[in-house]
């Protein structure tokens, strides 16, 4: 970890490649169906004749971009174009309807660079102790993990927490359907062949998220955004102020985020929520979060920048891919002739700290490359007349599912999940319950029956289940995140009773 | 260097006698090579590491996309209905084609699947993290037989080759160990170098990816695997047991006989080749060559085997 190695990552065609790693990533990301795995797997072939540092800082550079790119949607569209990028809708979309689009997604890139650079120097800095965390993580603690992102549906669903948990339980159900992962068993498909693969994240996203507002679109006059008269510079000052007042909002996103990234399994969609809920459990008097609260995006697009370095942890210390883009990355990395594992940053140590050093120059770059693309995402989303926006985007939803797995099937439930996601949405059941509850139905599911499984062998379901310090640290939270709403609503009650009682 | 030299003198050939490609006239353009899983697994591993053979010996370019679902059975279902003209190929695994139809309907059946070349296959094997007690296979089943079923042992899925190699060789040993299937052999690794299990029941490719921080007790193999010189087959330490999971190669069935026989030459072709042959043994695998011609034996030979164990072992009718 020398200067060399700084020098290295900065010569012409390493610098060339990030910036165009970052600037692909950010488009392919943006389009909802297109994610950063199938970036990635599609550019392996081009890394075989490159340097192994130089392939990797490509790949680096496009991940990172994607993830950011998936923001662009979920702000203009309120669908998020990866799932990431799920908890960006909550605060983006309000702040575009109200003709702030261009400031969320300053703010967004702000955000992802600031998140993306702590999560690249803690992998520069502590990747061999911060793997610990990744073998940590047993079964148990994934169950009880899951089970605290559940917890999540009481502070995302103010209101009608009971129609929250309606979502959530239904999105659990949907993600038993089809070849259960590790027992192997076919459920619910009632003989049907579309359902035997399930209910798909990324399909169900597009679906839950996108063809409702396409439906809208269609169904009301008003424009798709609502703008200013004189289209105003972009907005990178007032973004730059709010982001600098936010600082410890971002140090916290981005520190969950990169812990969060660092356990295979998890990934950016659990990271932004958490760190969404995190941030909306501490928010200041005034704020109004999931009305269009900067902080909310802010926080969301910090941590799932973050994972990108997080997610790399274990997959250059251990061997053991954080997500499915490091995945393919390791697959990269093998055919290059680099072994993975704990000496790699000690004996090999050039190529790692060059991909290192390199991740955070693509991560720099994002900042004046994302603000660009921004500012153009922007004013074609806005300007673009309706009557061109609906089907275009309407098409991509088609494409983009399509593209995933080349399955027909998924396109069919895509579109069926969006027109139910519609009508049950105008009865106040909103999508993200049932996302949550798609993504983190396997995650507990699979922890539980491995628990379960362990426990019994050993004689010791108990311990199994409520012993071991972590898992008790995640059930505290859970409870926490359970019970604070009405605990601090108790509190303003007594506080006020109190002032009262003075006065 | 040399090699280098001769592989560009090669390419240079290529360019100016393209008729000499006549015989693989049937690849025209990139090819879509599909894995029926997420990237990261043997599968993915094994056909990125043909990718820069196929493009140097045919000059065309195997693109590899993902098609997860269903435990593989959301990529074969839709194999037959993809175009036979040999520009699109899928990867098959055993015993994944032969014990999923046999359990349900999952839209494909094993005699539908076109197969024209298994190249290769991963021994199974027990590993045990670089700390564990257990230094020799002896370790664990004396422990197991103390303890029966407090030996936990992690393995990728249900009904795969790690839960049949675990029933099979709980019978021949004459132990009771519990099974804990994992989402694939990453999250099985992860949980044993976790130490949330006490052994896996993997294959020698995790011995070779994880080096120094396991240890495998002993392989599924006729012989040794040239990369672990030092760990001992099943076969010298009694137990009659030599397989794993068997990869290869399809095409639709609507593909020509012509074009079936030009790809299985050409994969032979790459298996062939003795630095392609490096790799693989470098990542832990074990190479097999079984064409178009000897398929149907060797599946005939694959499906009683497999299906007798699932059948033994309580996971089919």
């Amino acid at each position: 970890m020398d200067l060399g190695n700084f020098i290295s990552a900065l010569t012409p065609l390493n610098i060339a490649l990030a910036l165009f790693g970052v600037v692909a990533g950010t488009i392919i990301g943006s389009i909802p169906g297109l994610t950063a795995t199938m970036a990635v797997a599609v550019l392996v072939p081009i890394t075989f004749s490159m340097e192994p540092a130089s392939a990797l800082i490509l790949l680096g550079a496009i991940y990172t971009g994607a993830i950011y790119g998936g923001a662009y949607a979920a702000i203009l569209l309120n669908t998020p174009g990866t799932p990431s990028a799920i908890a960006t809708t909550f605060d983006g979309y309000p702040m575009a309807k109200r003709g702030d689009g261009d400031l969320a997604v300053a703010l967004a890139c702000f955000a992802s660079v600031f998140g993306g650079l702590i999560g690249a120097l803690a992998l520069l800095f502590l990747a061999p102790p911060l793997s610990n965390v990744a073998l940590a993580f047993g079964p148990i603690e994934y169950f009880w993990l899951s089970i605290f992102g559940l917890s999540l549906i009481a502070s995302l669903s103010t209101g009608n927490l009971m129609k929250g948990l309606v979502g959530g339980a239904f999105g659990m159900i949907l993600s038993t359907v089809g070849v259960a992962e590790i027992s192997a068993d076919i459920r619910l498909t009632f003989g049907s062949q579309t359902m035997i693969g399930g209910f798909g994240v990324v399909g169900a996203l597009i679906g839950l998220y996108c063809i409702p507002v396409l439906i809208d679109l269609v169904a009301v006059p008003d424009r798709h955004l609502k703008v200013e008269d004189d289209i105003r510079s972009v907005r990178i000052g007032e973004a730059a102020r709010i982001a600098m007042k936010a600082k410890f909002n971002l140090v916290r996103s981005s520190i969950i985020g990169t812990l969060v990234g660092i356990l295979p399994g998890a990934g950016g969609s659990v990271a932004g929520l958490v760190a969404y809920s995190e941030a909306k459990r501490s928010a200041k008097p005034g704020q109004k979060f999931g009305e269009g609260e900067p902080d909310g995006i802010m926080a969301t697009e910090a941590a799932n920048n973050a994972t990108v370095g997080g997610g790399f942890v274990p997959t250059l210390v251990l061997g053991i891919p954080g997500t499915p883009p490091d995945a393919v990355i390791l697959g990269a990395l093998l055919i290059q002739g680099v072994r993975t594992g704990p000496t790699l940053f000690q004996s090999g140590g050039s190529i790692v700290y060059t991909f290192i050093y390199g991740l955070i120059i693509a991560t720099l770059l994002m900042l004046p490359a994302g603000l660009l693309i921004g500012r153009y995402a922007y004013k074609s989303i806005v300007t673009i007349p309706k009557a061109v926006l609906v089907p275009t985007v309407g098409f991509m939803t088609i494409i983009g599912t399509f593209a995933i797995r080349n399955s027909i099937s998924d396109v069919v439930i895509m579109i069926v999940l969006g027109v139910f996601g519609w009508v049950v949405g105008r009865f106040g059941f909103a999508a993200s319950p049932i996302v949550l509850g798609l993504i983190l139905g396997p995650i507990a599911e699979q922890g539980f029956v491995q628990s379960w499984t362990i426990g019994a062998a050993t004689n010791n379901l108990f311990g199994m289940f409520f012993g071991r310090p972590i898992s008790q640290a995640i059930v505290a939270f859970t409870l926490l995140s359970l019970f604070y709403p009405a605990f601090s609503a108790w509190r303003q009650r007594r506080a006020r009773s109190s002032m009262e009682a003075k006065s | 260097m040399l090699r280098r030299t001769i592989l560009k003198l090669a390419a240079a050939a290529a360019v100016t006698v393209t008729a000499s490609f006549a015989t693989h006239a049937e690849v025209n353009g990139p090819v879509n090579y599909v894995i029926p899983f997420g990237p990261g697994g043997e599968s993915d591993i094994s056909a990125r590491l043909q990718q820069p053979f196929f493009k140097d010996k045919f000059g065309q370019d195997l693109v590899i996309s993902y098609q997860p679902g269903g435990g593989g059975a959301v990529g074969w279902a839709s194999l037959n209905g993809l175009n036979g003209d040999g520009q699109t190929i899928m990867g098959i695994n055993l015993p994944h084609i032969i014990i999923k139809p046999a359990q349900k309907d999952v839209g494909f059946t094993t005699d539908g699947i076109n197969a024209f070349y298994m190249f290769h296959f991963t021994p199974d094997a027990i590993v045990v993290n670089a700390s564990s007690p257990y230094k020799t296979l002896q370790d664990l089943i004396d422990d197991a037989k103390e303890n029966p079923g407090a030996v936990t042992m992690s393995g990728s899925g249900k009904a795969s080759a790690n839960h049949l190699a675990q029933i099979k060789f709980d019978k021949m040993a004459g132990v009771k160990t519990t099974y804990v299937p994992f989402k694939g052999t990453g999250a099985a690794v992860t949980a044993l170098l976790g130490d949330q299990v006490k052994a896996e029941w993997g294959y020698t490719t995790v011995g070779a990816k994880q080096g120094d921080a396991v240890r495998m007790l002993a392989v599924a193999m006729e012989e040794r695997h040239p990369l672990f010189p030092d760990v001992p087959t099943f076969k010298e330490l009694g137990f009659d047991m030599v397989g794993g999971a068997y990869r290869g190669i399809a095409l639709p069935e609507s593909a020509s006989a012509e074009t079936k026989k030009n790809w299985s030459e050409m994969i032979g072709e790459i298996n062939k080749d003795p630095e392609f042959q490096q790799k693989m043994l470098d990542g832990g695998f074990a190479l097999l060559d079984v064409d178009a011609d000897g398929m149907s034996d060797f599946m005939k030979a694959r499906v009683d085997e497999y299906l007798k164990d699932a059948r033994e072992a309580g996971l089919i009718n």
